[in-house]
């Protein structure tokens, strides 16, 4: 049988039936259609289509556990990644807590069959974005290019146009009885502007994503490329200072995303979370509360189950500034004596389950972007940043990253900086928001951005 | 399978190796060409021969898994025995056998089998300052013979004290200042603050400052920059390309001249040039584009202790995180995860992890001292969502002034 034409629960639960007296065995399957196109000078540079599918196979036996993975469906190919983490089992270290997930941790959501979660109320999947052709790709990224380079005279070139989507299927069956499966489509198209005469040269980024083509918005992604390189243009270095700073939806997810890890129960496992053991403290400002909600189909990276197979929920990480809990997978969940929160996640098919956010935010303020801009005398706002995860510490939570951006004064978008670095730690960042946007923006992958107002930091310049 | 018309280049890959599974990837790569159905071309297809550049002694297939286990139980103990405040050990060993086979309808046929071999201890250290991390990851294109030349239990001993060192850290200064770069440590700047400037594809995008200026002055005279893919045993090391290209030195900045760029088929092509082995890709899932291989800053002849001593004030790095940069206005960004103060020509306190930002061309044309040692650094660089194996090097040396972005006084 071809790859493509493979049941993948089927083939999941047909392995993982496969498991002998005091054996547990899961079997993780997936397969991704994906297309991408990139446009330079009016040409396409390039149009890939391809086809990803794989299993992954973790055994458990004797309280030690082996993993090993097939970049294929092929049956003999399955049977020799089967022995294979049938064979690492004897190599691992033995922990009492390893096991698989079974009926009791999904027992709290009862309500939905555990067999039945991919006929689950969300609705992830679009079958017009499979209908699209190629042709109608390859003219959106064309016309994208276009549009960026004559959206403003300042803009002298695109540096990039494209187009991409996916359409992914998973299944997770395991020999306790869970079996699950989702589908998803996910699509988006980008643009990066570059302005500038002479010399210099400012870039600016503008995206769009979303289920199909229809959900893109694409008068908004040329419209944000030239804004944001033009406006960068005769950009300097400041003088060293500190001061309030207002961080884009774009940043603010960036930093989110480096702050997710703090709330696993894997890093609290690992002594690498500076907030464990602290579970009803205030940990941050009372503007702050954070969430988890993988149950809401706005976010891109809603699912109806985690990789483990359990069914995802709405998991509050923080609350009006109180530290309420972490994420768990199964194996981390009974370490902590705590059921799992439906927050395995993994890379793919190649790597174990860990812990992770999948519709990660921080729920929105009553203040709009200007009107938080307006909030503050003088501020630095940062359009992006670079170098966050080589200049965080995600365990210490010291962080130092390079910054561009604007002035803010007296409400208004004053001179554009550059080389300006700002650096804090996560755990004082979180205590000097003072504000949270209402613009509460969805975004590609497993956080949301919004405008944030940190009260201060420090500015290095010249 | 890659179909290449004009500048558009259709591409689809396939994990299906069956003649109907072939015949269907290439289908899709020639109409996302464009391509008409020309009819038959038959190309005879000869193996060219490249010489290895080393040869490897122990294939990590041959070695049983329960020494590479041990080898990991062993680093663990070795780390933990530097200390109670040792809190966690992360240690990894991972290693990969990467045969491939390329051929095209220009007649080439070309293969290369490459081992690479590495391990990675990261140490989490705690103190009344808080948590640190250590890391050491050592890496070469070589098999299980890597420890022959590496002390696993040292390695892990190295990641301890580095995390230890760090929990009696002071905030970094803020500001500009001059910053030395122990060898090996500041091979990522000139990856990030040139190298990738100098990578053919951004440069005909116009999206590089290094455009247009190959035979200017853009670095003293003590200054050279290379390229070597051919470099034995290092972790940028293959004997062919992605592409079927052998590997070999290219000199990108001759004793502060620009000379070249890094090329790939398509853009080398596009000059009526020959490509330099640059063109390098993640798998057969990924489209080649010109990569970096082992990128050295070669030694000079200043005493490396001197540098420091002829330094009032600065930071001294002994080790960096990762860097971004954005090659088309040349700003950059990398983290220092082990760096000093120096004061009056000393090392002194160990300092927090700090961002240095810069600016390409200013940070090349701002090396005043170019010390006479050599080491490098390994890591995977990313571009366009692909990592390769990368390795860059450099003597110690000094840029008389970069920003460094901490968190003391201000």
């Amino acid at each position: 049988m071809r790859d493509d034409d493979v049941d993948l629960l089927d083939l999941a639960r047909r392995i993982a039936g496969r498991a002998g007296r005091g054996e547990e065995i899961e079997v993780y399957a997936t397969r991704r259609r994906d297309t991408d196109v990139e446009v330079f000078g009016g040409e396409v540079e390039s149009l890939s289509v391809s086809g990803v599918h794989g299993v992954g196979i973790r055994v458990v036996a004797n309280s030690r556990q082996g993993f090993a993975w097939a970049g294929s469906l092929d049956a003999d190919l399955v049977d020799d990644a089967l022995a294979e983490a049938r064979d690492n089992v004897e190599f691992g270290q033995p922990d009492e807590w390893y096991g698989l997930a079974s009926g009791a941790d999904v027992a709290d959501l009862s309500d939905r069959d555990s067999a039945d979660l991919g006929a689950a109320h969300l609705e992830l999947w679009r079958d017009d974005l499979l209908a699209v052709t190629a042709d109608d790709k390859v003219q959106l990224a064309l016309e994208l290019e276009k549009a960026t380079r004559s959206a403003d005279t300042r803009v002298r070139g695109v540096e990039a146009a494209g187009y991409g989507d996916a359409a992914i299927e998973t299944a997770v069956a395991n020999s306790l009885g869970i079996g699950a499966q989702s589908r998803r489509t996910v699509c988006s198209a980008y643009a990066v502007a570059m302005a500038g005469a002479g010399v210099e040269t400012q870039t600016g980024y503008g995206f769009s994503a979303g289920r199909t083509i229809g959900d893109l918005d694409l008068e908004t992604i040329p419209r944000d490329a030239s804004e944001r390189a033009v406006r960068l243009l005769g950009a300097r270095q400041p003088r060293t200072s500190r001061l309030p700073v207002i961080l884009d939806p774009l940043v603010t997810r960036a930093f989110l995303g480096v702050l997710s890890a703090a709330f696993s129960g894997e890093s609290v496992l690992k002594g690498r979370s500076p907030f464990a053991g602290r579970e009803g403290e205030e940990i941050a400002s009372a503007a702050v509360s954070l969430v988890d909600d993988p149950t809401d189909a706005r976010a891109l990276g809603a699912s109806t189950h985690d990789s483990e197979g359990v069914p995802v929920r709405r998991n509050e990480l923080v609350v009006g500034g109180a530290l309420r809990g972490f994420l768990e997978n199964v194996y981390t969940g009974r370490r902590a004596g705590r059921p799992s929160t439906g927050s395995a996640v993994r890379g793919g098919y190649k790597s174990m389950p860990g812990v992770g956010v999948r519709a990660l935010r921080m729920e929105p303020g009553r203040l709009s972007p200007g009107e938080v801009m307006a909030s503050v005398p003088e501020a630095l706002y940062v359009q992006s940043v670079s170098g966050l995860h080589s200049g965080t510490n995600p365990i210490s939570g010291d962080f130092s990253v390079g910054a561009e951006g604007l002035m803010v004064r007296a409400g208004e978008l004053a001179e554009p900086v550059r080389e300006v670095t700002i650096a804090s730690t996560m755990q004082r960042m979180l205590r000097d928001v003072a504000e949270v946007g209402s613009d509460l923006t969805f975004l590609p992958g497993p956080v949301a951005g919004v405008t944030l107002l940190i009260s201060e930091m420090t500015m290095s310049g010249a | 399978m890659r179909v290449v018309r004009g500048e558009t280049t259709g591409f689809a890959h396939t994990a299906d190796l069956t003649e109907a599974g072939l015949r269907s990837a290439a289908e899709a790569a020639s109409a996302a060409a464009r391509g008409d159905s020309a009819g038959v071309n038959v190309v005879p297809l000869a193996m060219q021969h490249v010489d290895a550049t080393h040869e490897v002694l122990i294939l990590p297939e041959d070695v049983e898994k329960a020494r590479k286990v041990d080898l990991l139980a062993r680093a663990d103990s070795a780390a933990r025995e530097e200390g109670s405040a040792i809190t966690s050990v992360t240690v990894g060993y991972a290693d990969a056998h990467r045969r491939f086979q390329v051929a095209n309808s220009l007649g080439l046929l070309a293969a290369d089998d490459q081992v690479r071999t590495r391990l990675r201890v990261e140490c989490v250290a705690k103190g009344d300052s808080g948590m640190q991390t250590g890391i050491e990851a050592p890496g070469r294109s070589v098999g299980f013979e890597l420890f022959d030349d590496v002390d696993a239990e040292e390695a892990a001993r190295l990641a301890a004290r580095r995390a230890l060192t760090l929990l009696s850290a002071v905030p970094a200064p803020v500001g500009r200042l001059p910053v030395v770069l122990r060898r090996g440590a500041g091979g990522v700047l000139f990856h990030e603050a040139c190298g990738h400037g100098l990578e053919a594809d951004l440069v005909g995008k116009e999206a590089s400052v290094f455009r247009g200026r190959v035979g200017e002055r853009v670095a003293p005279e003590s200054v050279t920059l290379v390229d070597d893919g051919a470099y034995p045993r290092e972790w940028g090391t293959y004997a062919i390309d992605d592409e079927g290209t052998p590997a070999r030195r290219n000199v990108l900045i001759d004793r502060g001249v620009l000379s070249d760029f890094m090329w790939d088929y398509m853009r080398a092509r596009k000059e009526g040039r020959a490509p330099s082995g640059n063109g390098r890709r993640e798998s057969y899932r990924h489209l080649p584009m010109p990569r970096m291989t082992n990128t050295f800053l070669l030694a000079g002849d200043e005493d490396p202790e001197e540098i420091i001593r002829s330094t009032d004030r600065g930071i001294y790095c002994v080790r960096l995180g990762g860097g971004e940069v954005n090659t088309a206005t040349g700003d950059f960004v990398f983290g220092v995860t082990e760096g000093y103060l120096i004061e009056d020509g000393e090392v002194t306190a160990p300092i927090h992890a700090a961002q240095l930002t810069g600016n390409g061309p200013e940070a090349l044309a701002g090396i005043d001292m170019v010390g006479s040692d050599f080491e490098t650094w390994t890591g995977i660089c990313g571009k366009s969502g692909q990592g390769v194996p990368v390795s860059s090097g450099q003597p110690t040396l000094r840029v008389n002034g970069l920003t460094v972005g901490g968190t003391s006084g201000a």
